[in-house]
């Protein structure tokens, strides 16, 4: 019924009132942070069942509430502040990459809009937006957040008075000024297909089934913003920010209890960020004729989600002048090519 | 007076305007006046990713949003020279020659700087040249003036930024073809050892 209310009318009949957009942001802020946890465990399960190993197995049916036993450990662990570190700076570093997550997935249409129904007390027929701020520069906002977010890792490294935390923000540094180029110009060419920066407009653009879909047309750019997307969330084969092997625990080695457990929320947030930008820019987003599109949008995120754990299996760690070599010498001249050959493509 | 700045205190924009102000004029402070490397870093970051608030404020979506992400990007590289050649956890030992001078010199050219951005706002004379067209987004108006009115500016910047480029490549390139991850005369010499065991 809403749903085909939503598609015959225009946007401007449902006023998006102050509280719809509050409603938004909790429901954005309770289901990621949820998913965050969740996806934990998921990453333990697949990355053990790749291995040919059971994961977790002992706290509740097959491991399932082994997330609940990580939340607890987290939460009642001793919050440990270094004696020679930045003690303010140290505090506010694991904040910045859980916020500035948040704030990025304001900006991303989640869910399609709906409207409570009349008969929920007090808040009955509020109506409640897919995007809690629908800016018309959505692209740009969200990714320039997510670059953002990695002050938090810098900041957290060089506060924190150890040599692997300074080589971690090093690493942070040139990770940064390597990929930035590369998504912002994979993601040009879509955007100069599609003429606008709005996330609504990408999705609106590829409603015509899976053949309008833009991964089609631009299926360099998809790659490449894949591979800049694992580099920018800090996943395998990218992960030199903290890899284990190398540099201890990187820009995390001092941090413990839930100031170490907002970095990882940060980090599975930026996946789902991620994950979600990819789906509507690439692979035709939620369906708004389609009364299962919220389910399609699910899916194309999961797969993606899977599809960075897949990985986090199957490649090995690069090593950052590898990283440098491969954003600027290899990726870079090939999103221009990319950029220029669709740009020839749409003047004739 | 007063009770114009009241009024606009308590409407929702000019809530957010005077929080902004306060906030990066207190972050911008603290990066003058700080003795720490990482708290001056710090407030100018959060200082700049905070004027992109003033745009949003404006309804320029677009300049606040590159805003953010130019500075983002260009503070973060210097962070790296911070990291370089200070030690982030200590405070660092000014060295200040003649502090009247200073402030008399910051002062003066600070006060300009206000005659010289207040004086058109306060007889009222700013008028926008080019105002906003109606159903067109942000980008597309800047696009549009940029590449009209100020099409020859917007391409020797572009040219500029091409030779500062090639200059940093040729200046930072000279030895770019030999490894430093590899630099095989180390090897050679665990050879050599070896050879003579």
């Amino acid at each position: 019924m809403e749903i085909t209310l939503v598609e015959t009318l225009p946007q401007a009949i449902h006023e998006v009132t102050a509280v719809g957009v509050i409603i938004k942001a909790v429901i954005i802020l309770a289901v990621i942070s949820a998913i965050a946890g969740f996806g934990t465990y998921v990453e333990r399960k697949v990355l053990a069942f790749m291995q040919r190993r059971l994961g977790p197995m002992h706290v509740g049916p097959y491991g399932l509430l082994q997330i609940a036993a990580d939340g607890i450990k987290l939460f009642t662990k001793e919050d440990i502040i270094p004696q020679n570190a930045n003690k303010f700076i140290f505090m506010v570093a694991p904040i910045i990459t859980a916020a500035t997550a948040f704030i990025a997935l304001s900006a991303v249409p989640v869910f399609p809009d709906f409207t409570i129904p009349e008969f929920v007390p007090l808040l009955g027929g509020v109506f409640v937006p897919s995007i809690a701020s629908d800016i018309n520069v959505g692209v740009l906002f969200v990714l320039g957040m997510m670059a953002a977010g990695l002050y938090g890792p810098l900041l957290a490294g060089m506060s924190q008075a150890n040599k692997w935390g300074i080589i971690g923000s090093a690493r942070t540094a040139i990770q940064f000024l390597s990929y930035e180029v590369v998504t912002g110009l994979s993601i040009l060419a879509p955007i100069m297909l599609v003429g606008s920066l709005s996330f609504v407009d990408f999705n609106n653009a590829q409603s015509g089934g899976i053949t309008s879909w833009l991964i089609w047309q631009q299926p360099v750019a998809f790659v490449l913003f894949l591979i800049a997307g694992f580099a920018e969330t800090n996943r395998t084969p990218f992960d030199l920010l903290e890899h284990e092997a190398e540099v201890v625990s990187g820009y995390a080695t001092e941090y413990s209890g839930m100031r170490w457990g907002m970095f990882f929320i940060g980090e599975y947030a930026n996946m789902i960020t991620v994950a979600i930008i990819a789906s509507i820019v690439f692979l035709g987003g939620y369906d708004a004729d389609c009364t299962l599109g919220w389910l399609f949008i699910i899916l194309k995120i999961a797969f993606f989600f899977f599809l960075m754990l897949w990985v986090r299996a199957s490649w090995p760690h690069v090593r950052p002048d590898q990283l440098m070599w491969l954003c600027w010498k290899v990726l870079m001249p090939i999103a221009v090519v990319n950029i220029v050959i669709t740009a020839i493509v749409m003047m004739v | 007076m007063f009770e114009n700045f009241i009024n606009a205190f308590l409407t929702a924009e000019g809530f957010a305007f005077y929080l902004f102000s306060a906030l990066t004029t207190g972050l911008f402070l603290i990066t003058v006046l700080s003795k720490n490397i990482l708290y001056a870093m710090t407030s100018l970051a959060a200082g700049m990713v905070l004027i992109s608030g003033f745009f949003f404020l404006l309804g320029a979506d677009f300049l606040g949003v590159v805003q953010l992400v130019v500075y983002v990007g260009a503070i973060m590289a210097l962070y790296a020279f911070a990291m370089m050649f200070f030690d982030a956890t200590r405070d660092i030992k000014e060295k200040n020659t003649n502090a009247m001078l200073v402030f008399a010199l910051g002062g003066l050219s600070a006060l300009v700087l206000v005659l010289m951005f207040a004086a058109p706002v306060f007889s009222e004379n700013v008028v926008a040249l080019y105002p906003m067209t109606e159903g067109v987004g942000n980008a597309q108006d800047v696009g549009i003036v940029l590449f009209t009115k100020y099409l020859v500016p917007f391409e020797v910047a572009a040219l500029m930024l091409l030779v500062a480029m090639i200059a940093g490549i040729i200046l930072a390139g000279k030895k770019m073809d030999q490894s430093l991850t590899e630099d095989m005369s180390a090897d050679d010499e665990i050879m050599i050892i070896k050879d003579e065991k």
